[in-house]
């Protein structure tokens, strides 16, 4: 395998020319993966703080129903929050817009947009993505479809209110804010799908000499398989989109069926539709997304355990097998969302049989992820502390989803608490979690300065302490039988009255988690000017990422990276160092 | 600097960027149509009564024949370039963007009898899907004649600098083409003689 790179040759050329962009092209339109990667990365986490903003609000609601937000009571507007009183339909805009941000506009474009772009192609050894000028496009798309969702606050009636998953009728004749939502989601879909052809070609094309598909790290196999599902996940969703905006906007009737009847009077359309079609299309996206969700996850957890254990990943092949097989399977268990629906035992008898199946290759990787573990003389630096959480954290979060994946307990779990709870063990303790261990391992290679450790461990201490105290006691409700989606949290319900208590609890810590964040925000800004200088190579790693410059100049690398060995040859016998890296030729 | 492989093939997956991009995007589009035949089906198959004999079968039969030669002219525009005929090369594009113009024009005749008749995309199910399907359909058409416009017009320039890229931005439009035109033959039985 002998290819020909070009870039090698001309790169004096281009480190002299990217001096001369201008701020605009070097920071805003800029088309190097690197800026655009970064550029999600604060987008996204932005979003994820307003995210997390919209839920601090609804919480006081659950915790103290029909008293006056403090604070921000007064800023909410008098249509929305009467003398800082929350009004029902405002709960409904928050719910729905805390879910629709948190994992379109917060998680997924970190992890994928802002991980995937910044760390994938220094990995590969690549000069840039393939497309850069799409990537620039897939970023403003994204930007455009956030500006559609936040302005949808703003139109008459408020923000979208049927849920984040939009289930029609209900969704069909809300008020306009929907059809922003629907808007918004089109152009975020657009921007995926740019991102996501644009992810397989780089992975695919522009490995570097010697870099086989065996010898890539575990986060850019976790990329690759993410990016297959958004590209074929992700187009049923559009098309459901546009189904939808047809009935709201054309007068169709795709999820209406006739003769419907909405507050005691019949509604006028054309009828004939049907509302469970939407829920097909919806979950045919949105299972595999969430494994968009958790997928980059678990390949951030690999990188940061493989070089803080000073080991190989234990079992790097099969857990390569588990996330392929993972990908594929997810695209066919879309239908235990819908065991509710009376689609008959024959289907729900099918999909909860392939959801025990999808299950297998998760435990596979998490197993491998904490075989590695064992026997390792572990650093425990700030970036291992959230990945070693990420590790019980979606192992609570994967198996309470056991009994919600089969028909006959799910019956009773269905839309509690419970499954709120489940979820969120996968995404915020979990996903969340191995994201924040991302930001502070790879924090070096893009500034050149390490974060503080110190506030690090605070900031990872007091989340991980409030994440468990808001999640576990959600467990407990569903499981006393408390519906989601409640504005008052369920207080008129006498099966609530023993566990609404703890609606108290959960606030305190969501609120508490928000000042741990602060140690966070602080030590993120305050590093990149004030930071711990480092040099190529802070953590001893042995992937290619760590061969350039930090932070590495357009075009990536000064001379040609050349592959010589598998992505995690730690401590290896007879080695002079505890790390060979990818990048280092064998010895004559 | 350069991104590798935008023009030759990377020789061990015998692919330049472009071609496998343009394959992905046409996977992605299958899923999008596949989601909407499929909606189709699901729709059909719990209707009391489904309507027969609503679109004319002669122009549908034009436009499917239309599109159909129009694939042969993409494909010639493209092999007139491999033979370094930039006449011909010109004549078959210029050829494609008209018989994709005539299709829309069909296209408008069919939809405003139906308008005009007041059934809109919300008089029934299947002017719904009808709508959806070929209105969907229909912004694909515009969007690969923009593109051919594109290489008429301004994007022309790219043959005296750049010929083998040139040639294989056309080949990838052709690829795009061939993909519209045959979602158009699902459609056409679909909609018009099923």
């Amino acid at each position: 395998m002998d290819h020909p790179v070009s870039h090698a040759t001309t790169h004096p050329h281009d480190a002299v020319h990217h001096e001369e962009l201008g701020f605009w092209r070097k920071y805003i339109f800029s088309v190097d993966h690197k800026v655009i990667g970064i550029q999600y990365a604060i987008t996204g986490l932005l979003f994820l703080l307003f995210g997390f903003t919209l839920m601090m609000i609804m919480r006081w609601q659950l915790a103290y129903p029909g008293q006056p937000i403090p604070l921000l009571g007064n800023w909410l507007g008098q249509a929305n929050a009467p003398g800082g009183i929350m009004l029902p339909e405002f709960y409904n805009q928050l719910g729905a817009m805390h879910g629709t941000i948190m994992v379109f506009l917060g998680v997924v474009p970190l992890a994928v947009g802002g991980f995937g772009n910044f760390v994938m192609p220094l990995q590969i050894g690549a000069p840039d993505m393939a497309f850069p000028k799409l990537n620039m496009v897939s970023y403003w798309v994204y930007f455009l479809g956030g500006v559609a969702m936040l302005a949808s606050f703003f139109v008459t009636g408020g923000a979208a209110q049927s849920g984040w998953t939009s289930y029609p009728p209900l969704a069909d004749i809300a008020a306009m804010g929907q059809t922003v939502w629907l808007f918004g989601m089109v152009l975020l879909i657009t921007s995926s799908l740019l991102g996501s052809v644009n992810f397989i070609v780089t992975i695919v094309q522009l490995r570097a000499r010697g870099l086989s598909f065996m010898r890539l790290p575990f986060f850019v196999w976790a990329q690759l398989v993410t990016a297959f599902l958004l590209l074929l996940a992700f187009p049923p969703l559009e098309a459901a989109g546009v189904m939808q905006l047809m009935d709201r906007l054309a007068g169709t009737s795709f999820f209406l069926p006739s003769g419907l009847v909405v507050s005691g009077t019949a509604v006028a359309v054309a009828g004939g539709g049907n509302p469970l079609l939407w829920q097909h299309l919806f979950w045919f996206l949105a299972h595999p997304e969430v494994y968009v969700l958790i997928l980059p996850a678990m390949g951030i957890v690999g990188e940061v355990i493989a070089n803080n254990t000073r080991k190989p990943l234990w079992g790097y092949k099969v857990m390569v097998y588990s996330i392929i097989f993972l990908g594929f399977m997810s695209f066919i268990v879309w239908a235990h969302h819908m065991f509710m629906t009376g689609m008959g035992t024959t289907i729900s008898a099918f999909f909860q049989t392939t959801t025990m199946i999808i299950s297998i290759p998760s435990v596979i990787v998490l197993t491998a992820m904490l075989l590695s573990l064992w026997g390792a003389s572990i650093r425990f630096t700030t970036p291992m502390l959230f990945a070693l959480a990420f590790l019980p954290m979606f192992a609570i979060g994967g198996l309470t989803g056991l009994p919600l994946g089969l028909a006959p307990s799910d019956i009773h779990l269905h839309d509690t608490y419970y499954v709120i709870g489940h979820f969120h063990y996968v995404v915020a303790p979990g996903t969340i979690f191995a994201l924040f261990a991302g930001v502070y391992y790879w924090f070096p290679k893009a500034t050149g300065r390490k974060m503080n450790e110190l506030l690090g461990k605070i900031h990872f201490y007091g989340s991980f302490v409030c994440m468990n105290v808001i999640f576990m006691p959600m467990f407990v409700q569903g499981l006393a039988g408390m519906n989601r989606r409640l504005y008052d949290g369920g207080v008129q319900y006498a099966h609530n009255q023993d566990v609404l208590h703890l609606h108290l609890w959960i606030g305190m810590a969501a609120w508490t988690m928000f000042l741990f964040q602060l140690p966070f925000i602080y030590n993120f800004f305050t590093s990149i000017k004030r930071g711990e200088k480092v040099g190529i190579n802070p953590w001893e790693a042995t992937t290619l990422e760590w061969s350039a410059p930090s932070p590495p100049p357009h075009g990536n690398f000064l001379t040609e990276p050349v592959v010589y060995r598998g992505p995690y040859e730690y401590s290896v016998p007879g080695a002079a160092r505890d790390f060979t890296p990818q990048f280092e030729p064998e010895k004559a | 600097m350069e991104i590798p492989y935008t023009v030759e093939a990377r020789p061990d997956t015998g692919l330049p960027n472009g071609k496998l991009g343009i394959w992905l995007f046409l996977a992605s589009e299958v899923m999008l149509f596949g989601a909407l035949f499929s909606s189709y089906i699901l729709l059909r198959v719990g209707a009391v009564e489904w309507p027969h004999g609503e679109l004319s079968v002669v122009l549908g039969t034009v436009n499917t024949i239309i599109l159909i030669g129009s694939s042969v002219t993409m494909v010639m525009a493209w092999a007139s370039l491999k033979m370094n005929n930039w006449g011909r090369h010109r004549l078959f594009l210029g050829l494609t963007l008209l018989l994709a113009l005539v299709f829309l024009i069909n296209k408008y005749f069919e939809y405003a009898e139906h308008l005009g008749k007041g059934e809109g995309p919300g008089h029934s199910t299947f002017l719904a899907i009808y709508f959806t399907l070929t209105g969907l359909h229909g912004l694909h058409i515009v969007g690969g004649m923009i593109v051919m416009a594109y290489f008429l017009g301004p994007g022309a320039k790219m043959w005296k600098t750049n010929p083998e890229q040139f040639a294989n931005r056309i080949e990838y439009t052709g690829l795009y083409w061939h993909f519209v035109d045959l979602v158009w033959i699902f459609l056409f039985p679909v909609l018009y003689l099923l």
